[in-house]
């Protein structure tokens, strides 16, 4: 089914009758969509660096003037190059407290500290929670995500990656 | 003398081999197998020529196969009086080619099509066509995990089909058992501790011929379980279910041909995984993901147990998927902790399946879903880690228990993405665990003995989407179409009666929250003893929502025995229907008694008597996106529908709400936009950088090194058993917490050693 940037925009923006949604859902997946959403995605934030691939929400794979491919909020903030782990340089605040972890658990549905703690990473820039972690003390922070993009465009799809310009 | 030297003659009869043009079974399966190693094609097929010369036949044959398999799921369900295959479907059929493969399947459970594959695979490399032979309507049956299964509980029945003197194929068919006979009652049994105590073992083996179950195995199968009128009918089910699988075979054979039947089912699996392929290609962006997941089995207190065996376990599954360049999806479970002396361990047959099981939901929710999906994947499930137990001692009573939260880093990684090629609509946060699982047995209303496992397990919430909330009460990953059944039919065999069911607040929190659990409320009914569990993560969450999502609330445990209940019904008082929000409990505010309210969530089974009365929290799913992004007017709704607690609407979703004067909750959409604005703040001032706070977490980890660390006995044994079970973990692990290279935690791993004393001699054997 193809989707336009107009339709795709309110399936966002959950403006889309269920049924149609339910259709976009259930039909052949539209090839132009990571074009659409790509442009869709710039359109609506407020800085220029291009984007070359959603990273989740909120987060941006951009590339600079220089070429470097940055992981960056749509608030501006920007964390560091792709392959790194963006979490390494955002903030954090983890509960590990029955106290800390009763703020957004209900009372015996909490899990014990000992055991679990949850570690909210937070955007300098516009402190959104951009993640959380649920794991025992002593756990290395997660690498979600390292996307091959010269593959992925190469390959794939058979273009060169685009630059900054 | 010469009757005698006849009946012992030494040389057995020649038989004819079954394979097609003359070949054995097994020159077939390894021809196959060396096609696809040396061409990466099914078959080693280039052109799907009967596809492209007359693609309407080529679907046409689909269609009739995939009909038949359906219609025979439809009827033979209806044979079966147990309501977890009946009520809720769990059963599934499927077709095979003569080397196991499948072909097409059912609707239903169908996570088993992989593993029925797995257990043809066996007895072919086993060469069972010469012993005990395999011939025109013989019936073999499996429920052995080590050869091709999730656990005893599922039992799988398997027909060859033959065309005039080769075998063309095999109808498959899967009953999930009520109970399967092992130490403690139920399907998924929490008491065993090695395979021993595991219930009903049918490894692969031949039970019937000329479409006729042996006597012996109808006797075994009647004194082997506690309910033996569900396991005898479930059997005719499978059975009878293979059957018009066979049949519908033999009809399309009659219309298109041996040598067009032959072709196609070369060529549809072959397709499959080009479809698969192509799937991948379309939706999703080649790289790395990463995910984790964890539970905890709390058996330190089990005095049922022995001392081995009493301890407390946190079960750990990192897990790496990768996209490479050239369309395949790997799986790696590198890093997972070790095997243990409980029931929740694993094979990787079963992992397989739960692969597929995920994948039929995600990527290839098409129709031509068969083995070719098999074939793009690859998998890493180490030996001696609970994904692999390789010890053949080891129980999978309840391999479950783990293997569905630790598939949920599939569901993470394919999310993220989706969302990277902008199918936005596809994107869920993860699912959560099918639980609390309400299972015992004992003596029942009747005063019968009887067993059971609740499927109302099978409507947990689903994990919250992308652009919609998760599904509420309506989900179970392992099988496509939850349905929890109805009240009544439980009622009529589990001597316990329902005083309430209700929405429960437990759905994870998130721009989008997860789907929402619910609760039931049991009370125990003219039974003088039924033993019975709870089955749920209390103590960890088992994995985190998406992108800034919490995970659902754990579980918990409320039961109570020796109660005032007859007393209030005697008197006409207000009794509970309901436990509701655990901080201001109805069932602790109206019920006196022995009261166990707590995390311990995962018990042996304990009894229970007339009068008793036990919560039933199911799940609810994870969250998405950050909670103070959630529309107003949505967590408004929450509210009013029981989703969400008022406190937590204030301190998660950070919402200006009040009770207007009938009791409806109102949402000031401007005052929770200031209040949400103070909030960021809030979270400046109390947050430190990630750097700085692993600063101060190595610290914390090294005091373990001098004999000072804090980590509980559980969590510091889960590390030291993926360090010592996988040295790219141990390595991963110490760099980055810039570690000494020799670091690791001084904790007795006793299954790890054993482990590796069972791999060292299978390598010299």
């Amino acid at each position: 089914m193809r989707v336009d940037k107009s339709m795709l925009s309110d399936l966002i923006d959950e403006r889309l009758p269920r049924d149609t949604v339910r259709a976009i859902q259930s039909s052949f997946k539209d090839p132009a969509r990571f074009d659409t959403y790509i442009e869709l995605l710039q359109e609506r934030v407020t800085w220029t660096d291009r984007i070359i691939l959603p990273f989740g929400e909120h987060l941006y794979v951009v590339v600079k003037p220089d070429g470097r491919r940055i992981v960056k909020c749509d608030c501006g903030h920007e964390f560091c190059e792709v392959e790194q782990n963006w979490k390494l340089e955002a903030l954090i605040n983890v509960r590990d407290t029955e106290e800390q972890l009763l703020e957004v658990f209900p009372r015996m549905m909490q899990g014990d500290p000992r055991w679990s703690q949850i570690r909210e990473y937070l955007c300098p820039g516009c402190m959104t929670q951009l993640e959380v972690e649920a794991v025992p003390p002593g756990y290395p922070v997660v690498h979600d995500f390292v996307p091959d993009i010269d593959g992925f465009y190469q390959e794939w799809l058979r273009r060169p990656v685009p630059t900054a310009s | 003398m010469a009757i005698v030297d006849s009946s012992r003659e030494l040389e057995q009869p020649e038989h004819k081999p079954i394979g097609w043009d003359g070949k054995r079974l097994r020159a077939m399966l390894e021809e196959s197998e060396q096609l696809f190693a040396r061409t990466g094609r099914y078959y080693g097929l280039e052109e799907l020529e009967l596809q492209r010369r007359d693609p309407i036949r080529y679907e046409k044959i689909f269609s009739h196969l995939r009909g038949g398999l359906v219609s025979a799921r439809e009827t033979a369900l209806n044979i079966s009086a147990s309501p977890i295959v009946k009520e809720i479907g769990e059963l599934s059929f499927m077709l095979y080619t003569p080397e196991g493969d499948s072909i097409a399947l059912s609707t239903g459970i169908i996570v088993h099509v992989h593993t029925a594959s797995d257990a043809i695979k066996f007895m072919i490399r086993n060469d069972y066509e010469d012993n005990p032979g395999i011939a025109p309507r013989d019936i073999f049956c499996n429920n052995d995990a080590s050869i091709g299964d999730v656990h005893n509980a599922d039992v799988l029945t398997m027909v060859p089909i033959f065309w005039q003197d080769e075998i063309i194929g095999w109808a498959g068919g899967v009953t999930h058992e009520i109970d399967i006979g092992a130490k403690t009652p139920g399907s998924v049994p929490v008491g065993p501790i090695s395979r021993y105590e595991d219930g009903i073992d049918i490894p692969a083996r031949k039970i019937g011929a000329n479409d006729t179950l042996f006597r012996d195995h109808i006797e075994a199968g009647l004194r082997g379980t506690r309910t033996p009128m569900y396991w005898t009918l479930d059997e005719r089910t499978r059975i009878a279910g293979c059957h018009m699988v066979r049949d519908a075979v033999e009809r399309v054979i009659l219309e298109e041909g041996i040598d067009a039947y032959k072709q196609f089912i070369r060529e549809v699996i072959e397709e499959g995984r080009r479809t698969f392929r192509n799937r991948l290609l379309e939706m999703t962006v080649p790289g790395r993901y990463r995910a984790v997941a964890f539970t905890d089995v709390p058996f330190a207190q089990e005095s049922q147990l022995p001392s081995y065996a009493r301890v407390d376990t946190l079960m750990h599954a990192p897990t790496e998927l990768r996209i490479t360049r050239e369309g395949l999806l790997e799986f790696d479970y590198e890093g997972s902790s070790g095997w243990g002396y409980h029931s929740m361990n694993c094979t990787p047959s079963a992992m397989q399946g739960a692969i597929w099981v995920l994948l039929t939901q995600t990527l290839i929710c098409n129709d031509k879903v068969n083995d070719g999906a098999q074939l793009g994947t690859r998998g890493n499930f180490p030996p001696g880690t609970w994904t692999n137990h390789s010890n053949p001692a080891a129980s999978t009573g309840i391999a479950w228990y783990f293997l569905i939260p630790s598939f949920t880093g599939l569901i993470k990684g394919l999310s993220r993405s989706l969302q990277a090629r902008g199918f936005v609509e596809e994107v869920l946060a993860p699912y959560p665990f099918t639980a609390n699982v309400f299972q015992g047995g004992g003596i029942d209303q009747y005063g019968r003995q009887s067993a059971t496992t609740n499927f109302g397990l099978s409507s947990v919430g689903g994990g919250a989407k992308m652009v919609l909330d998760g599904l509420d009460h309506a989900a179970a990953m392992w099988n496509p179409e939850g349905d929890m059944g109805d009240l009544e039919m439980w009622e009529l065999i589990e001597p316990f009666l329902y005083l309430g069911q209700r929405v429960k607040a437990n759905a994870g929190c998130g721009r989008h929250r997860g789907g929402a659990g619910y609760e039931t409320l049991r009370f125990a009914w003219k039974t003088p003893f039924y033993e019975i569990q709870n089955i749920d993560n209390g103590l960890s969450h088992s994995t985190s929502g998406l992108w800034g999502g919490y995970p659902s609330p754990t579980g918990y445990r409320h039961n109570v025995r020796g109660t005032n209940m007859l007393e209030l019904i005697a008197a006409g008082e207000e009794y509970p229907t309901h436990d509701g929000d655990p901080e201001h409990s109805n069932v602790e505010r109206l019920i006196t008694g022995q009261r166990d309210f707590d995390q311990h969530t995962t018990t042996l089974p304990e009894l229970m008597t007339h009068g008793d009365l036990y919560v039933c929290v199911y799940h609810g799913g994870h969250g998405l996106g950050d909670p103070i992004e959630r529309r107003p007017q949505a967590v408004q709704d929450d509210l009013n529908g029981g989703y969400v607690l008022p406190r937590l609407a204030e301190t998660v979703y950070q919402v200006a709400a009040a009770q207007d004067e009938h009791g409806g909750w109102q949402v000031d959409a401007e005052q929770t936009e200031l209040r949400r604005a103070k909030f960021r703040q809030l979270r400046r001032e109390r947050a430190v950088p990630v750097r700085e706070w692993m600063a101060a977490e190595r610290e914390r980890i090294l005091a373990h090194a001098r004999g000072e660390g804090q980590f509980i006995a559980p969590v510091q044994v889960m590390y030291a058993q993926s360090m010592r079970l996988s040295d790219r973990w141990a390595r991963q692990y110490r760099e980055f917490w810039d570690l000494p290279a020799d670091f690791d935690y001084p904790v007795p791993t006793p299954t790890v050693d054993l482990t590796k004393t069972i791999l060292a001699a299978a390598q010299e054997v």
